[in-house]
């Protein structure tokens, strides 16, 4: 239990403290790897708890992909190099920055206090229909549950993301001016007249092709 | 202090939660550090599901949290390449300069 605590409190402090470096820190990239840091103590935690297929999920996804996908697109963008300027420059800065402080603020506070206040009904764990057994592994659970219960819903996701690439691709397509590309449409539809011609060449004067 | 319980988790998630929002007012820099931010609030949401999960004695919160895990990386993916066509159209993503819909 003592170890729980300790884990606990390394991991959950260097999240905090590395969700903090990402919203402040003055170069985008390191806020991409602070990002990754923050996914990584996380989804400890969460092999810590015992969501052992979620936490290497996380890694797989975030820190796998989302994050160089971050990374690739802070680097094709020339973005590194912008000032941070929320601290220092009067003439830039906005009035969102109190608003923003005292929102976030009052939304801390509102969740510490449902925290706080919160109290369970004693019946409320044996009402669940999926039950957390002992027996078998997290990752052979979430499988029976995923498959069968919530096919439909797992399906659709599949959707959301084939949906997300087509649009992302679509997106960023451009077809530039000058580049020399294959056309299929017009090496099929070529016909035999507008390929050759026959010329009738007279002797000592040759054939002048005219192009 | 020692004995771990929800409440920890959900301190945590809330902290996380409230430093995503801020991180979206208190940008100055470019847009990529609010998906940043977004991407923590969305963490912080996957934490209060995982240890409600957890503790509760119930899967549903984890299989949720896999669905959110989708929406959030199909929402990164769109996000990014918005940014890279605003890019390539105005030659800036700083938060300041993007004011076309001022009018």
């Amino acid at each position: 239990m003592v170890a729980h605590a300790i884990f606990f409190y390394i991991f959950s402090i260097i999240a905090v403290i590395s969700a903090i470096m990402v919203t402040v820190s003055k170069n985008t990239v390191h806020s991409v790897f602070f990002l990754i840091l923050d996914f990584i103590s996380i989804s400890c935690l969460f092999i810590m708890i015992g969501a052992e297929f979620l936490g290497m999920i996380m890694l797989i996804v975030y820190v796998g992909a989302v994050a160089v996908l971050f990374l690739f697109v802070v680097m094709m963008l020339n973005v590194a190099q912008q000032k941070n300027q929320w601290f220092n420059s009067e003439a830039t800065s906005s009035s969102h920055i109190p608003v923003g402080l005292i929102i976030s603020t009052i939304i801390f506070f509102e969740l510490i206090i449902v925290v706080g206040g919160w109290k369970y009904k004693p019946e409320l764990s044996d009402q669940n229909t999926t039950q957390i057994s002992n027996e078998i592994s997290n990752t052979h659970s979430l499988g029976q549950v995923l498959y069968t219960d919530y096919i439909h819903i797992f399906q659709i996701s599949g959707m959301i993301l084939l949906i997300a690439m087509i649009g992302a691709i679509v997106l960023t397509y451009r077809r530039r001016e000058g580049v020399k590309t294959q056309s299929y449409l017009k090496q099929i539809s070529r016909e035999r007249s507008e390929g050759i011609e026959v010329l009738e060449v007279q002797s000592n004067k040759g054939v002048k092709i005219d192009d | 202090m020692i004995e771990i319980g929800l409440g920890h988790y959900l301190t945590l998630g809330a902290v996380i939660f409230s430093i995503g929002v801020i991180g979206i007012f208190l940008n100055r820099k470019n847009i990529i550090v609010i998906l940043m931010s977004i991407e923590l609030i969305l963490l912080a949401v996957n934490i209060n599901l995982v240890s409600f999960s957890i503790y509760l004695g119930d899967l549903t919160g984890q299989v949720f949290t896999l669905f959110i895990l989708t929406v959030a990386a199909a929402e990164a993916a769109i996000g990014l390449a918005i940014i890279v066509v605003y890019y390539r159209n105005a030659g800036t993503i700083r938060v300041e300069e993007i004011d076309k819909l001022k009018g």
